[in-house]
């Protein structure tokens, strides 16, 4: 049975007003002529295609599903309580079974010596893993298994872009030459999206046979924890801008465009939030929710909801921080377009204000609001890892990088250290914000007017 | 000028008292005191007594904002909002809810933040403006585009990493300096040191780019043209006549931190161990003592509204042809 965690719907709402908006793209000519900019362009479309994959991954990480048990005495079927999610399922042979404790990356056995009978006799020794790293597919010898291994998910991937090239550009191909705008971009393309395939066939391959990040403290695999982080990054760098966008755009182009004591108000709502240092404002209201969380612990069913509720709060107040910034923007431009003839015009042929501001001032500002979303983005997940290092991030049971960087810690002081949970997490983090950050850069060159073109 | 500085000081008292109902009503009224104690005292068998006696040790025993106990003035002043919010206002802080005064705290606690944020800020500027220019000297050229690469990719590493990342490789494997600590006096130098250069590291990548997106607007101006047609030399324009216009934006995006740089920064002060404001906030947050984080926000405040009122200061400082009214 399908279950619904709160974020999960509000996720579900995000990819569909995503879906909206491409449609509504591919049918403005104007606005699609803009994004082509952005896939005219080699970082553009290398960005695009990664930052798609992590998106696919947070979206099957947020199709939950309660297993059903047959209870043999009431002859009825129930839920668990437990909550899986499709990813958990397709990538089940990497985090069926965990181990003890650490073991390194690759490694066939625990990182520590524990003390074992032998014979009778008590031996301290590396203890062999239970379920990975021993149980070789393709030959006894680890590097050459692992050579052979990579082979085949090479061969696979490439029968899979065949495939793609087949069913998806064959027609595109022989009726307008190029599904992008040039041959070298369409190279670009099928090369990136090889590598994101690649890699993710590479991960799934080795990662049945290996602990390829290595293990954590409780023995789990630390992949499988860095690929479900994903889902909690995305949703924060998404969700927030959701939260934020409605108080931003209203509220901005009331106080732009009707002015007067609307603006005055609304002008001194963000200047006090704006004044609060943000990590204060949501260290506090943080502090609050979890004070009202363990006082109350009835209301929320099983740890899951807990975990996502805190999570949803979280975005909730990281968006009522950070409108202020977009808000005061927006209300620059419409003050702006306000003065405009055309606007002017409209005003003095009779139009109410209401269809102004739906017809003239929303599609004006737009720029800047996708401007702002993709900007936020890489800065929200990276701040997430910040708060939650503080105790003020999210819940201590989800799965997110910044968990991950906190525990990472002591490891980093115990001896031998224990350096894979962290490079997991820096390795994830990094790619993910790296191209948020570049596809930022792109998408603000072609929408900024401002921007520096002649020198990028 | 003076008169355009009062009035800015009296634009300040409201958002002061929006800041301070925030708070207040964050704090307060959303869990009431006897929940927060509850919290305090660890959640099952708390007994009503504890709480009580929780409470008024640390004055939250009156009522939120008017007192029918008492009469004339004192039915106000006996409140929780007066003694915990309205004196803020005459910066008396109180005490924390473990019992320390807040006021000694913060004093002793403003001059390590300092000595980490001044240097890094001083530091970070000289690289960063020095980094930007060498970019835009070699504007369109493969160097600016590898440059804007790789700022990218270092604005990408959380400042976690880099934290951790420069403990371990200058302090645990080169033992060059302490990992983390801190002295009085001149001692101070060698646990400063560490800190500094990785808040300057990590401000490298964003900060490269944004002066180098500065001197770029800067560059597409007319004056430039007109220097470049009467003959000057690619380097003259830019050391002589774009850096120097570009100074007004640089020096103002600097006076708005200036008052922020006395809060310290979270993250680098309680990795290092510094007993900074920033450090002091973090343990505050950990350990729940909410009286802190409250005298904390409305000290960010303050700090805040005068970094603003002295950055118009500043534009007349260095644009003359800017008048404050």
């Amino acid at each position: 049975m399908f279950t619904f965690l709160l974020t999960d719907i509000f996720f579900y709402l995000i990819i569909f007003s995503l879906c909206i908006y491409i449609n509504y793209v591919r049918k403005t000519p104007d606005i699609k002529q803009t994004w082509s900019h952005v896939f005219k362009n080699k970082t553009g479309i290398i960005s695009s295609v990664v930052l798609s994959f992590f998106m696919l991954t947070a979206l099957l990480d947020s199709i939950h599903i309660k297993d059903k048990l047959y209870n043999e005495n009431t002859d009825q079927y129930i839920y668990t309580s437990e909550i899986k999610s499709l990813l958990d399922i397709i990538i089940l042979p990497i985090h069926k079974n965990s181990e003890k404790s650490y073991s390194a990356p690759f490694s066939s056995h625990l990182y520590s010596k524990e003390t074992i009978k032998i014979n009778n006799k008590d031996k301290r020794i590396y203890p062999k893993l239970l379920h990975k790293g021993n149980h070789n597919k393709f030959s006894e010898k680890n590097s050459y298994n692992i050579f052979l291994t990579t082979l085949f998910s090479f061969l696979k991937t490439i029968f899979i872009i065949f495939l793609i090239y087949v069913f998806i550009f064959y027609k595109k191909i022989f009726k307008t030459k190029d599904f992008f705008y040039s041959a070298k971009l369409n190279k670009i393309f099928l090369g990136s999206l090889f590598s994101m395939i690649f890699v993710i066939m590479l991960f799934y391959d080795l990662g049945s046979q290996y602990y390829v990040l290595g293990t954590d403290k409780v023995g789990e695999d630390v992949l499988y924890k860095s690929i479900k982080s994903i889902r909690t990054g995305i949703l924060i760098g998404t969700l927030t801008t959701i939260v934020m966008l409605p108080f931003a755009i209203f509220l901005g182009i009331f106080a732009g465009y009707i002015g007067g004591f609307v603006d005055d108000i609304i002008q001194y709502i963000y200047t006090t939030l704006n004044s609060i240092p943000s990590v204060l404002l949501i260290a506090s209201a943080i502090l609050m929710l979890q004070v009202y969380m363990t006082n109350n612990p009835l209301e929320f069913e099983n740890i899951y909801e807990r975990a996502d509720l805190r999570l949803f709060f979280l975005c909730m107040i990281l968006g009522l921080t950070s409108w202020t910034g977009l808000c005061r923007l927006l209300r620059g431009e419409s003050m702006k377009l306000r003065e405009v003839e055309y606007v002017q015009a409209s005003q003095t042929f009779g139009l109410s204000k209401f269809s102004i501001i739906v017809r003239h001032i929303i599609p004006n500002i737009m720029h800047i609001v996708i401007i702002t979303v993709v900007l936020d983005f890489s800065a929200l997940v990276l701040a997430e890892a910040v708060l939650s290092y503080v105790n003020i991030g999210v819940d201590p049971t989800t799965y997110s990088w910044g968990n991950m960087i906190n525990a990472a810690r002591l490891e980093m002081s115990r001896e031998p250290i224990v350096w894979w949970s962290l490079f997991s997490a820096f390795l994830f983090m990094f790619m993910l914000v790296l191209f948020a950050n570049l596809f930022s850069d792109v998408v603000r060159d072609a929408f900024d007017p401002r921007a520096n073109k002649n020198y990028e | 000028m003076i008169k355009y500085i009062l009035k800015r000081l009296i634009y300040a008292i409201p958002i002061l008292i929006g800041v301070n109902l925030l708070t207040f009503t964050l704090f307060f009224v959303v869990n009431s005191p006897e929940e927060v104690a509850r919290l305090h005292l660890g959640n099952k068998r708390v007994t009503q007594e504890q709480i009580i006696s929780w409470n008024e040790e640390r004055g939250y025993n009156n009522p939120l904002f008017y007192n029918t106990d008492e009469k004339g003035l004192n039915a106000f002043k006996e409140t929780i909002f007066y003694e915990k919010s309205f004196k803020l206002f005459l910066f008396e802080f109180g005490l924390s809810d473990s019992g320390r005064d807040i006021k000694y705290d913060i004093k002793q606690r403003m001059w390590p933040s300092l000595a980490i944020a001044l240097p890094s800020l001083l530091v970070g500027l000289f690289i960063n403006i020095t980094f930007a220019l060498f970019f835009v000297y070699f504007r369109s050229t493969k160097v600016d585009y590898i440059g804007v690469i790789f700022c990218v990719a270092l604005m990408s590493i959380s400042s976690l990493f880099y934290i951790i990342g420069g403990q371990y490789l200058i302090s645990k494997l080169m033992h060059l300096v302490p990992i983390s600590g801190y002295a009085h006096g001149y001692e101070a130098i060698k646990f400063l040191v560490l800190p500094v250069i990785i808040s300057v590291l990590y401000g490298i990548g964003s900060g490269t780019r944004w002066y180098r997106s500065l001197f770029l607007e800067e560059i597409e101006k007319d004056y430039v043209k007109t220097a470049k047609s009467k003959g000057l030399s690619e380097s003259a324009v830019l050391f002589n006549h774009v850096f120097k216009n570009a100074l007004i934006p640089i020096l103002t995006g600097i006076v708005v931190i200036l008052p922020l740089l006395f809060l310290g920064s979270l993250i680098v002060e309680s990795f290092f161990g510094i007993p900074g404001l920033g450090s002091y906030t973090i343990d505050a947050i950990q350990s729940q003592d909410f009286a802190i984080v409250r005298a904390m926000v409305f000290l960010g405040t303050i700090l805040y509204i005068s970094g603003l009122i002295l950055t118009d200061i500043s534009y007349t400082l260095v644009d003359p042809r800017v008048r404050l009214k």
